[in-house]
């Protein structure tokens, strides 16, 4: 039987993917160790990222309290609206959206990056300048955004529920002490554990997806519009992807 | 074959090794059902400048990326200075790359470093233990060189193109390469600056004794600049002598190139 072309194409970029992968763990954990330049990656990945998620994450918890508030009235819960949104934001909002705008943001950023220096022969002048390419572009890429994306999900969080106690406020009034109290009691370990390690997930499927898109990258600079546009798209699918495999594991942990 | 051209044959290049800087025999390169370079022998010695001509896609940017080790042949052997590059560790390779200096085609600066970073990255990263102030001079040594110490705060998008040629052979030059090779180095540029960068490839070549190897299409670069000339056709070292021997070749493969 011969599989349609299109499912070729799939399964094919699949194990390219998979052996792109296989090469960063194997490259990854031996010396030469380039510090300097994770360090300078984690700063433009996490620090240039902040403010866009710091934004989004604040309407985000906004309008979600905003949006909610009817119909927890009409229930005649309203008062349970910080937990609500608290929980909401905490295990699957907050951390699926920002992993979302970081696609979008640093998914593209890279696999542009890494696009425009391949076609324009800078990897191969780093290779011949005793520069294990690999290392130096890739690995330290995929570390930082691994790193970096869980501290910007923590302080997006923080600042969405900031967002949520203006929506509160705005209808309501909700101490500052009452906000935050109800939400913490109802959070419990099981919704912030596996929460906070998916996003390590997420942070990596982003790094490796826009390293390799850029990185193979081919065909000038149509080629490097073609790696950026599909490190962004193909990046948030496997965020999807992510997040319903850990609602899955977690589910199986009982966690749930 | 062309009548009257040199033909190098293998065992002449083994025998001849230890002068060599490079010695490529019988050197093999497909990309799928493309066969790029076959059966390519070529010896260049030391303090030699040859220029490979070809046409477009023959295969002559292919074969100086086997020789920088960037591209592993298919099979035969690439010695620079009697080490075979495809077949030497990492480490070895990134020694021997010390010694030898690449300006690429597209020039491959590095476009978020400034001028000084994009040639103090190669003295960085091959370990070259030298101070701060020893790194400043020699930076300023390589711009001098190019005739563009003022640049040395620019960012490469602020340059021209020729000033960009001018910066990557700066690059090329820090480490005070052996064998410098050319990847059509005046390709994109009007006639005037290529003229000025085949200037400064011969003043290089006079100044360092450098062994050049030049890839290129452009005429007037090959006559200025080679000692000797290979014409690579079919993936074959089809021809090998001197500019003014070969222009009077009668062979039509040979004769289309002067022509």
């Amino acid at each position: 039987m011969v599989l349609p072309a299109e499912i070729r194409s799939f399964l094919s970029e699949a194990g390219e993917l998979s052996r792109f992968t296989g090469r960063f763990f194997s490259q990854a954990f031996r010396p030469r160790y380039e510090l300097y330049e994770f360090t300078r990656q984690c700063y433009l990945i996490g620090y240039s990222s902040l403010p866009l998620i710091g934004l989004t994450s604040f309407i985000m918890g906004l309008v979600l309290t905003m949006q909610l508030r009817p119909s927890m009235v009409d229930y005649g819960v309203e008062s349970e609206l910080p937990s609500i949104v608290g929980i909401a934001i905490v295990r699957e909002i907050g951390p699926v959206i920002s992993a979302l705008i970081f696609a979008g943001k640093i998914g593209s950023s890279i696999g542009a990056e890494l696009g425009s220096m391949k076609v324009t022969e800078q990897i191969d002048a780093m290779e011949v300048s005793g520069t294990n390419p690999f290392k130096y572009l890739v690995v330290t890429r995929v570390f930082a955004a691994t790193l970096m994306l869980p501290v910007l999900i923590i302080l997006g969080d923080t600042i969405s529920l900031y967002g949520s106690f203006l929506g509160v406020n705005i209808r309501g009034t909700t101490s500052s002490h009452l906000f935050w109290t109800q939400v913490i009691d109802s959070l419990a370990f099981s919704d912030v554990l596996p929460a906070f390690i998916k996003t390590y997930f997420f942070g990596f499927a982003v790094g490796i997806i826009g390293c390799y898109k850029g990185y193979n990258s081919s065909k000038g600079t149509e080629g490097v519009g073609r790696s950026a546009n599909s490190a962004v798209v193909v990046a948030s699918v496997m965020v999807f992807v992510i997040d319903l495999l850990a609602v899955q594991i977690t589910d199986l942990l009982g966690l749930n | 074959m062309p009548e009257e051209a040199t033909i190098v044959q293998s065992d002449q290049l083994i025998s001849a090794d230890a002068a060599n800087a490079v010695s490529i025999l019988h050197l093999y390169k497909s990309f799928g059902n493309n066969h790029v370079l076959i059966d390519f022998n070529l010896a260049i010695k030391k303090g030699e400048s040859v220029v490979v001509l070809g046409k477009s896609g023959s295969g002559k940017s292919v074969l100086i990326k086997c020789i920088i080790g960037l591209l592993k042949p298919d099979k035969g052997t690439i010695a620079v200075f009697g080490k075979n590059v495809s077949e030497i560790k990492e480490e070895e390779l990134d020694k021997l790359r010390a010694k030898v200096g690449f300006l690429f085609q597209s020039n491959a600066l590095y476009d978020s470093m400034t001028v000084r970073e994009n040639l103090e990255f190669p003295l960085r990263r091959h370990w070259i233990k030298v101070s701060q102030a020893e790194v400043n001079k020699m930076v300023l040594e390589a711009l001098d060189d190019v005739g563009l110490a003022h640049t040395v705060d620019m960012m490469p998008v602020e340059l021209s193109g020729g000033m960009r040629k001018r910066i990557a052979l700066a690059r090329t030059l820090i480490l005070k390469p052996e064998i410098i090779l050319y990847d059509e180095p005046t390709t994109g540029l009007d006639p005037i600056t290529g003229k000025e960068i085949i200037d400064l490839m011969n003043d290089i070549q006079e100044k360092y004794n450098t062994t050049s190897l030049i890839i290129s299409h452009d005429m007037n670069c090959v006559r200025m600049t080679s000692d000797r000339v290979v014409i690579l056709v079919e993936g074959k070292c089809y021809a090998n002598d001197t500019w003014d021997r070969l222009q009077q070749n009668k062979d039509p493969k040979v004769k289309q190139f002067f022509e």
